[in-house]
């Protein structure tokens, strides 16, 4: 970890406390506790069905939409614990973006699709709206391969591009956290890089948490990661110790593929 | 050191090559180290010339581990104590084959003072029990590696401090023998050369043994005075 950024001061942007999660009766994440750190990236990493994809859905509370879920404990966000009851969902979501694993834009025009989500929460002039796409796109790394077909539909973009798309869409409402669930592993490799380099950027402004299945891209682009097991975190720390010295066996085992 | 195996057995198979490349090259320096020092002793100076060929062995190993571990890497990307092994034995064979450069040094100081008719036996007393401690420090090192043993490796890193004292201790004497008879000043440099080696063989099985500690436990001891005091 370069000193620059040991020294600096870590603020937890999400505050996890005694959090457990539910799919019906079924417990899927317990007792968790965790600070997701403003502008910084933390990766989760874990077997398939370990918890991180359930962990980043409460986080904005996207399980709402699913009937027998529940979480429990404290999830606090910019000061509120997002649990309760009578969270606005809309507003928490316009602070915690979401980016999935395919590219989901919406079925209308490049520029639609960064200025849906923006129409929603702010009211803007036509010409304040073209530059918070224009910025959106910029961000997103997007903004030179479309500028001249703001117009075409979103989904005529390559697969690299639609998630870039989705990227701006997310960060357009200017949220103060971006979730990112395996945001790469529809994409060949090169856009895959792109991405990388992109969370490299956007981590200056929001403070960002990815689920990867690649190890090698939660070494890459986080400053911290997380290893779940079986819906328990197992060990948090710095990124660059957890994969040259994580102090738990079953991380160690996982990190360097001796888990069955 | 992780016991378990991983999902994929080539790169177990990967891994357990590299360790036995390592092993092999020790081996070989020790044996080299061993037979510089039997030669010093004996002035069966015919051996020299075996010792600077097998040199060239050493040499080649180096290459082809080091080669080795490139590979693990670009392929499997290790991490967390694979990554350690692999960054921990490309440091290792350095020290391995500066070692068997030192026993090269010594075969090759051993043919000078034979050649010149002189017998070393008589200068320098404590040379061999100086090659017999840097040699029971290669040995030890290359245990601590094969055992993945840290209080081993600690072991060897204080024994240095012994290796360094006698070494001054053969300097002085060797200083005294030339002030009291100036003709023994050129056999005297050649065994300074060879006890010079003989400690530098020392340096490098302590830096092999802070390598087995940072491969056991991912603490980087070098420079500092943990274990060495």
């Amino acid at each position: 970890m370069p000193v620059e950024k040991a020294q600096e001061a870590l603020i937890p942007q999400i505050s996890m406390k005694n959090l457990n999660f539910y799919y019906g009766k079924a417990l899927a994440l317990k007792n968790i506790n965790l600070d997701i750190y403003k502008g910084h990236v933390t990766a989760f990493i874990g077997p398939s069905g370990c918890g991180k994809s359930t962990l980043l859905r409460t986080i904005n509370r996207m399980y709402d939409l699913y009937p027998g879920q529940h979480a429990e404990g404290q999830l606090i966000v910019d000061g509120k614990n997002i649990l309760d009851k009578g969270v606005d969902t809309i507003e928490l979501r316009a602070k915690v973006g979401m980016v999935f694993q395919k590219p989901t834009p919406f079925p209308m025009s490049i520029y639609d699709n960064i200025a849906f989500g923006v129409r929603m929460h702010e009211k803007l002039s036509r010409n304040q709206m073209d530059d918070r796409v224009e910025w959106a796109l910029t961000k997103a790394a997007l903004w030179t391969e479309v500028k001249d077909k703001l117009n075409a539909p979103g989904t005529g973009l390559s697969g690299g591009q639609q998630q870039r798309l989705c990227i701006a869409r997310g960060v357009a409402v200017k949220p103060q956290v971006l979730l990112l669930d395996e945001p790469t592993s529809a994409l060949d490799p090169i856009s895959t890089m792109r991405i990388e380099e992109l969370i490299h950027e956007l981590k200056r402004d929001f403070t960002i948490a990815i689920v990867t299945h690649n190890m090698q891209q939660a070494a890459r682009v986080s400053d911290f990661t997380a290893y779940m097991y079986l819906g328990e975190m197992v060990e948090f720390g710095k990124t660059d110790e957890i994969f040259i010295k994580p102090k738990d066996k079953r991380t160690e085992d996982y990190i360097t593929g001796r888990m069955g | 050191m992780n016991e378990s195996l991983h999902l994929s057995s080539q790169f177990d198979e990967d891994l357990s090559r590299l360790r036995s490349h390592v092993l092999q090259m020790g081996g070989l320096v020790e044996t080299q180290v061993s037979a510089a020092i039997d030669a010093y002793a004996t002035g069966e100076v015919a051996s020299v010339k075996t010792i600077v060929e097998t040199d060239r062995k050493i040499n080649d190993l180096e290459k082809a581990i080091d080669d080795d571990c490139a590979h693990v890497i670009a392929k499997r990307q290790p991490a967390a104590s694979d990554l350690r092994l692999v960054l921990g034995i490309s440091k290792i064979v350095t020290d391995l084959e500066r070692a068997g450069d030192e026993a090269k040094k010594i075969a090759k100081g051993v043919r000078r003072i034979y050649e010149a008719g002189h017998m070393p036996a008589q200068y320098g007393v404590g040379i061999r029990h100086l090659a017999e401690a840097a040699l029971v420090m290669v040995r030890q090192s290359l245990d601590a590696f094969a055992r993945q043993d840290a209080e081993l490796a600690g072991a060897v890193i204080r024994a240095d401090n012994d290796v360094d004292v006698e070494f001054k201790s053969i300097i002085r004497q060797l200083i005294t023998h030339m002030m009291e008879d100036p003709r023994t000043i050129t056999v005297s440099i050649d065994i300074i050369s060879i006890a010079r080696a003989i400690e530098r063989i020392g340096d490098h099985a302590k830096n092999v043994s802070e390598q087995v500690i940072f491969v056991v436990e991912g603490r980087d001891i070098r420079h500092t005075k943990e274990l060495s005091k």
